[in-house]
């Protein structure tokens, strides 16, 4: 028999009950804003409007800001041990209701289902469970009580894992014993929503979590805010310099985790099949919107041909389509205008010069859509090299030896991620020593642990999550 | 040299060049081979896949209690999987000793249904290589139309490829135009390499089909065993031109497990191996719940097994 087609298997969106409209949650409670403009947030795979959120003004704001600073009082001098099984209640309830926050993040997301079911929500509870166990131990751990909370918390998280992002923030944030003012992204705010849900039920107290919805302004209110210890921000390089330039002179702790061009490294000795796999991985996982991606192939001369057929002939078998189909790989484009930033690079990817190579595959009339895409011949000058796309775009290069791939891996003004492929476990430390990268994969990619600080080189930013050093990130030395 | 590594063209040289670039990384591999694992088949695709499965289905007994009684009971079964469904066709072989092909040739008659015998000694295959000739002549001779052998893994393991190689040649050579399937028995090679190399050198020798296991160990099939075999499969094809078939046989007892297989040979090689030409699942109780849940699908009711006739 041939052409069998997989029937389609669509998770059900039964589940999950959208409200009409969001109100911002502030002390303990959903609030009626001061602001009135409100916006649709749809899902970007049916262009359909899920609901709408409200653009946050410079009243709500202040209004999420005091009512943190009042949870501060309570929720710093509340016992570690206390704070403790308030965390894990969070990383159970999340467990419990996990299916439902999956299909939510994939409808206003556009991510596949079985990535938010597989990967995201896993990862948002394992970081709670693992940040509520250090929460009552942060005191034995540096020595002295020499280490204290920032305070409040200002937090801005992107549209890649809306979910996610809250939980490397919010989590060791309270473990901490600070309390948050949380913004998620403009396109993606339901899931923060719902975990806001999540906290009226958990029974935390009032004013420790606030989330208040908004754009790129009512970030930058939460930033210029008078009030507030520290920011903590996930996104592009361009605003994280505006943010840095804006704290300038101020007493304000700043991390700031931002873009990244990260080369996956493919020698000649690598298990190729696998190192395909994991180059597919690397690019495709999540539409190529991660900003650790391995969007730049460095492959090995004498390989070059070979890896490139077994490459197209692998991208080829990507499903892409419907994000609640259990079966799909590939999901819609985050936005309207993340689709129309892609086409752009692409477009001058091949005016450049690049060979481009996409799969054969029907898009959806609806939402927002790209075709995985490869491109060869590429030259370390076109944009495609340099830029960070943030799509389903992966760009090769070539080098013939490991001294030129290392030159090449570390010829970007980021620096977030890399990845080696090798057998030889020599040339693995070799490489990994000499690549400015903050986190080094080999032979996988796309591997995250609470437990393993995650954080950039250069101007992918600074400052680490994860780990015993995402802590540090939350606390400051008193002397 | 038999006629088909004439044909293909390839010294041994060329075959030793691939054997010893044989890198796999395991942990890659599981992760992919896990992934293909969440393919969520249902409906259409399902009932597609389930009688697909049948069609590849070799019905196997192997066993020293076997009879002429025992071969008709199986070969009817073969013929006619479910009386209840005639939609449902016969099963691509019925997989038996030498001594017994005689009797199931018979009873196949002019079905379809194709009669297997396992030679050279199956299953550990340690006799001397005159025995196993004398083996699988005789089951040529017999009928057969295809023959399953087992590598010699003394001689692997003691790192004699060459002479698993030329067992291979000389057994080909003796089958002459009848279809030649190579077990390699994955449980005995432990590692992923070794099931590498033995699928090279098993291609390389001639064999039309190379199969995992005589299901007479422990372990039996993987799937990361035929992800192995597959990805060797089609770099001989790179190679060479030829696409060879894999069998799946020991400890695939259900449908959903069935399913992933075809899955795997699906994303990893392409539609055009989903024929009982490429893949054969080698078969005793799978069949039974392929046909209860081809049932299911159909009535939904999920029927006992004395619904179902005995093979």
């Amino acid at each position: 028999m041939v052409n069998w087609e997989y029937s389609e298997s669509v998770e059900s969106q039964e589940i999950v009950n959208i409200k009409e409209k969001y109100q911002n949650f502030i002390n303990g409670k959903f609030q009626q804003p001061n602001s009135k403009k409100y916006i649709n947030t749809i899902s970007p795979s049916t262009e359909e409007v899920l609901s709408k959120i409200v653009i946050s003004n410079e009243k709500d704001v202040d209004n999420a800001v005091q009512s943190a600073q009042l949870g501060f009082e309570k929720w710093s001098n509340t016992s570690p041990h206390e704070r403790s099984k308030h965390l894990f209640k969070l990383a159970r309830l999340i467990q419990e209701r996990s299916r439902e926050f999956a299909v939510l993040e994939s409808m206003d997301g556009g991510k596949p289902i079985k990535e938010s079911r597989d990967f995201d929500l896993p990862q948002v509870a394992a970081n709670f469970f693992y940040f509520a166990g250090w929460a009552d131990k942060i005191d034995l751990s540096w020595g002295a009580k020499s280490l204290k909370p920032h305070g409040v918390v200002g937090q801005i998280i992107p549209w890649n894992f809306p979910l996610l992002m809250l939980a490397w923030k919010v989590a060791p944030a309270l473990a901490t014993g600070n309390t948050v003012v949380l913004k998620p992204a403009e396109t993606t705010s339901l899931t923060a929503l719902l975990f806001a849900e999540l906290c009226e039920q958990a029974g935390l107290p009032d004013g420790v979590v606030n989330i208040i919805t908004g754009d790129g302004t009512t970030g930058s209110l939460i930033v210029n805010h008078k009030d507030i210890n520290k920011i903590a921000f996930t996104g592009s390089t361009q605003v994280g310099k505006l943010i840095q330039k804006s704290l300038a002179g101020r007493d304000v702790g700043l991390t700031l985790e931002l873009g990244g061009k990260a080369a996956n490294i493919v020698y000649e000795d690598a298990a190729i099949d696998q190192a395909v796999e994991g180059v597919v991985n690397g690019i495709f996982f999540n539409q190529g919107h991660v900003c650790c991606a391995g969007s730049r192939l460095l492959l090995q001369e004498s390989i070059h041909d070979e890896f490139v057929a077994k490459l197209e002939k692998r991208m080829q078998t990507l499903r892409v389509g419907n994000p609640l189909d259990k079966n799909t790989d590939i999901g819609a484009i985050n936005s309207k205008e993340q689709l129309n930033k892609i086409e752009g690079l692409v477009n001058e990817g091949v005016s450049d010069g690049g060979k481009i190579f996409q799969t054969e595959c029907e898009l959806p009339g609806n939402g927002f859509w790209f075709k995985p895409t490869l491109f060869t011949d590429v030259q370390p000058s076109y944009s495609i090299a340099r830029e960070e796309i943030f799509g389903p775009v992966l760009t090769t290069l070539t080098f013939r030896t490991p001294q030129e791939a290392v030159e090449i891996a570390n010829n970007t003004e980021y620096g977030l991620s890399a990845g080696v492929w090798t057998e030889k476990g020599s040339k693995i430390l070799w490489t990994a020593d000499r690549l400015q990268a903050g986190v080094v994969w080999a032979n996988t990619f796309n591997k995250f642990d609470p437990s393993s600080p995650f954080g950039g080189y250069k101007e992918s930013g600074f400052g680490r999550e994860g780990g015993r050093q995402g802590l540090l990130s939350y606390l400051k030395a008193e002397s | 040299m038999n006629n088909k590594t004439a044909a293909l063209g390839i010294k041994w040289e060329d075959i030793l060049e691939l054997v010893f670039d044989s890198r796999i990384d395991s942990v890659g591999l599981n992760e992919r081979v896990d992934s293909l694992a969440t393919r969520s088949i249902k409906k259409e695709s399902k009932l597609d896949a389930l009688n697909m499965i049948v069609s590849m289905c070799d019905l196997t007994t192997l066993e020293g209690e076997d009879t002429e009684g025992k071969i008709s009971q199986m070969v009817a079964k073969a013929i006619t999987p479910d009386p209840s469904n005639l939609d449902i066709k016969n099963v691509a072989a019925v997989c038996v000793y030498p001594s017994l092909v005689s009797i199931a040739k018979e009873k196949v008659g002019n079905s379809g249904v194709k009669v297997a015998a396992v030679s050279s000694y199956f299953p550990s295959g340690q006799v001397p290589m005159e025995s196993k000739l004398l083996d699988t002549k005789y089951a040529i001779d017999s009928g057969a139309d295809e023959i399953d052998i087992v590598i010699n893994r003394k001689a692997f393991l003691e790192g004699d490829y060459r002479k698993v190689y030329d067992e291979i040649v000389a057994l080909k050579e003796a089958c002459g135009d009848v279809h030649l399937k190579t077990i390699l028995e994955v449980g005995d090679l432990k590692t992923y390499e070794n099931i590498r190399k033995a699928s090279l050198i098993s291609l390389a020798a001639g064999s039309d089909f190379i199969k995992t296991s005589t299901g007479k160990l422990s372990v039996g099939s993987s799937r990361q065993a035929c992800y192995v075999m597959a990805k060797a499969v089609l770099d001989f094809k790179n190679l060479t031109g030829v696409s060879a078939g894999i069998k799946v046989a020991g400890g695939i007892r259900d449908s959903k497990d069935a399913i992933r297989y075809l899955v795997l040979i699906n994303e990893e090689m392409g539609d055009e191996w989903l024929t009982p030409d490429l893949f054969r699942f080698g078969a005793s109780s799978l069949l039974d719940d392929v046909l209860k849940q081809i049932k299911k699908l159909k009535t939904g009711a999920y029927q006992a097994s004395y619904y179902f006739p005995r093979g």
